[in-house]
């Protein structure tokens, strides 16, 4: 069974709708890319994912459990299933790196030694010996590095990235691709929204290509890339390509 | 009068003034937040209740408020008048609070919103999210705004005089009577140090918190 479905997903601002039925669903493990230019309707989707934003229609299941509606604290409890790494990183100023990632589970009592766990984390992304630093005394990279471990800690079902390296410098991209794909390794399942082509090509299972609020095509990054059905796709595709 | 004795009756009065700061200052900077709390709530009648009194409180003279905390109660609904000082911390406390809750709400507001979202989604509730993320990063950004109005306090505190309550400019004006005009520029040392004080305070809080940026 799906760890993941999203059924017919609607969203608009001020009376234009940016998702306009929105359905896929999510193998545990897999790894899906959105990618699409801006306006498509992509961190929409991911801010409905994350509750921040509440949908006007549709379901959200995680392990065949609709999610949406509630109570306040319901809604809190939904997000759990989510973790959400954002653009640019919002990591907390005042904490050190470890606190940033010791925080919420401190504050939700989770169970286990959440220091070690912490501490393991920032191996798993590098980071150990900054522990102590503050956020403005790491680069970009290694903030969103410290913010992907911050996610992890809470043990997200699903962990998504809005445009993860789009604030950062291009020779910082690569340690924070590095790190969502050693994650793949040990399979966690995640949705990837990305400007990176290449890398949505070799590290996703599935490609949803959005335009104008709808899943225009979703298929294999073979197919997406290779051969698209949609007229739409393969103009895209096309004209990122040809970026580089 | 010797001057010992003078320093005396100024410490006296300083005592008053002191007191006035103190006080007014405990209960002005927790009543600040729940007004900003309510001039920033969802509630909209809430919202306009409040932003109307803090138009109010702000768009007239402290001193003209004071007066009416004292008389008022009396000569409106013929209540027995209260005692001179309480009058004087509700005034106060009220003008203050106000000029407070302003100044919080532009900190929450400087926050961005990347933070709140942040807290959110790692599953913290409103409360957590206020005061142990949000919380210590308005009190850097309101620092400097802070250190103006509770300076401004130290000296707002003269006004008590208007409902002859014996602060020490009345004290130091006391003496013209005897033909002295000195303890006027004693006094004013007085107001003089204490700022001094506190502006050293302020500057050592605002070391305290350069230890992150943001």
């Amino acid at each position: 069974m799906a760890i993941l479905e999203v059924k017919n997903l609607k969203k608009g601002f001020g009376g234009s709708p940016v998702l306009k039925g929105v359905s896929f669903s999510l193998e545990a493990g897999q790894v899906l890319a959105i990618i699409g230019s801006s306006g498509s309707g992509k961190s929409t989707l991911l801010q409905c994912l994350n509750f921040l934003e509440a949908p006007e229609a549709g379901e959200i299941l995680v392990n065949g459990e609709s999610l949406l509606g509630g109570t306040e604290e319901q809604i809190r409890q939904a997000r759990l299933n989510f973790g959400l790494v954002f653009q640019s990183f919002h990591l907390f100023p005042q904490y050190t790196v470890l606190e940033n990632i010791t925080l919420a589970p401190r504050l939700l009592k989770k169970a286990g030694d959440i220091e070690q766990n912490a501490l393991a984390l920032l191996e798993q992304v590098g980071l150990l010996e900054k522990r102590d630093a503050y956020p403005w005394q790491l680069s970009g990279g290694q903030q969103q590095r410290v913010a992907i471990a911050r996610a992890l800690a809470l043990r997200p079902k699903v962990l998504c990235f809005d445009e993860p390296t789009s604030a950062l410098d291009p020779e910082l991209t690569g340690e924070v691709l590095r790190v969502i794909r050693s994650l793949k390794d040990k399979k966690t399942t995640m949705i990837v929204v990305t400007h990176e082509m290449a890398f949505a090509k070799s590290v996703a299972d599935v490609v949803i290509y959005m335009a104008d609020g709808v899943i225009e095509e979703m298929g294999s990054p073979d197919a997406i890339f290779g051969s698209p059905r949609s007229q739409k796709t393969r103009a895209f595709v096309q004209g990122a390509s040809e970026q580089f | 009068m010797t001057f010992w004795q003078i320093t005396l009756e100024l410490l006296v009065g300083f005592w008053e003034t002191v007191q006035i700061f103190l006080l007014t200052l405990t209960f002005s900077l927790p009543l600040g937040l729940l007004v900003c709390f309510g001039s920033m709530s969802r509630l909209r009648p809430l919202r306009l209740l409040t932003r109307s009194i803090v138009w109010v409180i702000r768009g007239t003279p402290l001193m003209l408020q004071l007066i009416l905390v004292f008389y008022g109660p009396g000569l409106l609904f013929d209540l027995p008048s209260m005692d001179r000082f309480s009058a004087v911390i509700l005034a106060f406390t009220i003008n203050y609070a106000c000029y407070f809750s302003e100044i919080y709400r532009g900190g929450i507001e400087s926050i961005p919103i990347g933070q709140f979202e942040a807290g959110q989604v790692l599953g913290m509730t409103k409360r957590q999210i206020f005061f142990r993320v949000v919380l210590l990063q308005v009190v850097k950004r309101i620092l400097a705004p802070m250190s103006n109005e509770v300076i401004t306090l130290v000296k707002d505190t003269s006004l008590a005089r208007i409902i002859a309550i014996y602060e020490i400019t009345y004290v130091g004006q006391s003496f013209i009577k005897q033909g002295l005009i000195w303890p006027l520029f004693y006094t004013g040392a007085f107001y003089l140090l204490f700022c001094g004080g506190l502006t050293v305070l302020f500057g050592r809080l605002e070391q305290k918190l350069s230890y992150f940026r943001g």
